[in-house]
């Protein structure tokens, strides 16, 4: 058939002829050899994986499912493994970030940006900077609420930078890890239209964290109302990006389950923050106020008892 | 390492020499994070001698008396050398990821040798803690280790920044700016008792 010996990778002169000749065979065209994309798979795409029909997107997306045929796999111990998840490029990482900030109902993180193409420098490097902006804020933070205070002596609380490293780590790795092989199990037992490989999963959930860097700084904030409003901001961005993200692979099972997943997400997701909370922001002092109002009132009963 | 070829003959004139030459080396290496300009030199005679006394001097400087460091709070040795060198092979392998095309110990001495500016500060910040606490100390202090923190940020970037295609530049040098403030952190936040 015409349109099948389109496809041969033969010259190039047979290319542009056979589009003039058939203008209804795909064909793939290299425009600029110094930026093809190299879009290689690794052996942890699982096997059962299958693609939504709709594919959203623009040029980008087209030439990327149209390249994605050749795709191939190193071994999982030479180098090039791993440099193909970090096949992103500066604006690509912008993007994901972008996206993860603004969720649109009914989009898909994963589909609408990740695009087969999950990359790990997001997720490893928003997880490294959301460790020091919570340490160093939340140093900061307990600065300027003791600040003043005689008994208080400055101290960089640097060993929490550990705690906080194991905390961000373990959640953005072992939280995906678990969701990934539920979903697996229930892939088993309900067929499942859209899944997910375990670095998009991973992915969604680095990306998902990005909006807690600016909360952790705002946080500084001493005020509990500020602070408890911060939290359901960020829960609220976050929490929907992932709710979208994972209700297409849940909402063809039984519908309990699938509720339950999606609220476990975010209680998952709402423990990290209001833990990170807890823990490295002492709680904004109560007892300034009293100090303060105490000195009328004793100046009120010095004034009477005269 | 550096090349250290013994010169054939007395075996005990030869030690001397190669040490000098280790040591010219080094601080021509010095001068050139100090005044930094597109050279290869850095790059192409790559050492590791610079880095380690650069971050044994950091660390040693950033402990304090043993006396009072039951609950300072402050990094311990372990914990700066880790941070160092940690930190630096993880953007040495972030940028090789990303296709750079600079070799682990080209990119493990930049990184290195970038920290003397911060080291400077560090050494300033003690000699300015000695004026006693108080808020101007802090200005002081704090103006210094911004100017340093620039200072080994675009030092390091003219090494490395070319090694990378331009598209995917900014990745590479987010983690090293990211790296450098850490340090700056822990610099500008160092109270002795």
């Amino acid at each position: 058939m015409a349109a099948v010996d389109d496809l041969q990778f033969e010259e190039f002169g047979n290319a542009a002829t056979s589009v003039a000749a058939n203008p209804d065979a795909t064909t793939v065209s290299i425009e600029d050899p110094g930026e093809t994309p190299k879009h290689q798979t690794g052996t942890l795409r699982g096997s059962g994986r299958e693609e939504d029909d709709e594919l959203l997107g623009n040029d980008d997306s087209d030439k990327t499912e149209l390249l994605a045929g050749q795709k191939k796999s190193s071994p999982f111990w030479t180098f090039e493994y791993y440099q193909t998840f970090f096949d992103v490029d500066t604006y690509q990482v912008f993007d994901r970030i972008k996206g993860s900030l603004l969720p649109i109902p009914g989009k898909n993180f994963v589909r609408l940006y990740i695009r087969s193409n999950p990359d790990l420098y997001g997720p490893f490097w928003i997880c490294a900077t959301l460790i020091f902006a919570i340490a160093i804020s939340g140093n900061l933070s307990n600065f300027l609420i003791h600040l003043g205070e005689k008994t208080y002596h400055y101290v960089p609380e640097f060993q929490k930078v550990s705690i906080a490293a194991t905390i961000i780590y373990a959640y953005a790795w072992l939280v995906p890890l678990a969701l990934w092989g539920f979903l697996m199990w229930r892939n088993s037992k309900v067929m499942n239209i859209v899944s997910y490989s375990f670095l998009e999963i991973v992915c969604v959930y680095g990306y998902s964290l990005f909006i807690y860097i600016p909360t952790a700084i705002l946080w500084i904030i001493p005020q509990k109302a500020v602070r408890w409003i911060l939290v359901m901001i960020a829960l609220g961005i976050s929490g929907s990006v992932l709710a979208m993200t994972f209700w297409p692979a849940v909402r063809e099972d039984n519908r309990r389950i699938a509720l339950a997943t999606i609220m476990t997400i975010v209680l998952l997701h709402m423990l990290l923050s209001v833990g990170c909370l807890a823990y490295f922001f002492d709680a904004p002092e109560m007892d300034h106020l009293p100090t303060t109002a105490a000195i009328p009132n004793q100046t009120v009963a010095a004034a009477k008892s005269s | 390492m550096a090349e250290a070829e013994e010169s054939p003959g007395d075996p005990g004139t030869a030690s001397p020499r190669p040490l000098m030459r280790d040591l010219k080396a080094v601080g021509k290496k010095f001068m050139h994070v100090l005044y930094p300009r597109k050279s290869n030199t850095l790059l192409r005679d790559w050492d590791l001698w610079g880095p380690l006394i650069l971050c044994v001097t950091l660390a040693l400087m950033l402990q304090r008396d043993p006396a009072d460091s039951e609950k300072d709070g402050g990094p311990h040795f372990a914990e700066v050398f880790v941070i160092v060198w940690f930190g630096a092979v993880t953007i040495t392998l972030n940028s090789k990821l990303l296709g750079g095309n600079i070799s682990f110990f080209q990119s493990l001495c930049v990184l290195g040798y970038c920290i003397l500016p911060l080291t400077v500060a560090m050494l300033i910040c003690r000699l300015v803690l000695l004026a006693g606490p108080g808020p101007v100390n802090f200005m002081v202090r704090l103006f210094v280790v911004i100017v340093m923190f620039a200072w080994s940020i675009v030092a390091s970037t003219a090494f490395l920044a070319d090694s990378q295609p331009p598209n995917r530049r900014a990745l590479a040098v987010y983690p090293v700016f990211l790296f450098y403030f850490v340090i700056s952190w822990m610099i500008l936040t160092f109270t002795p008792q």
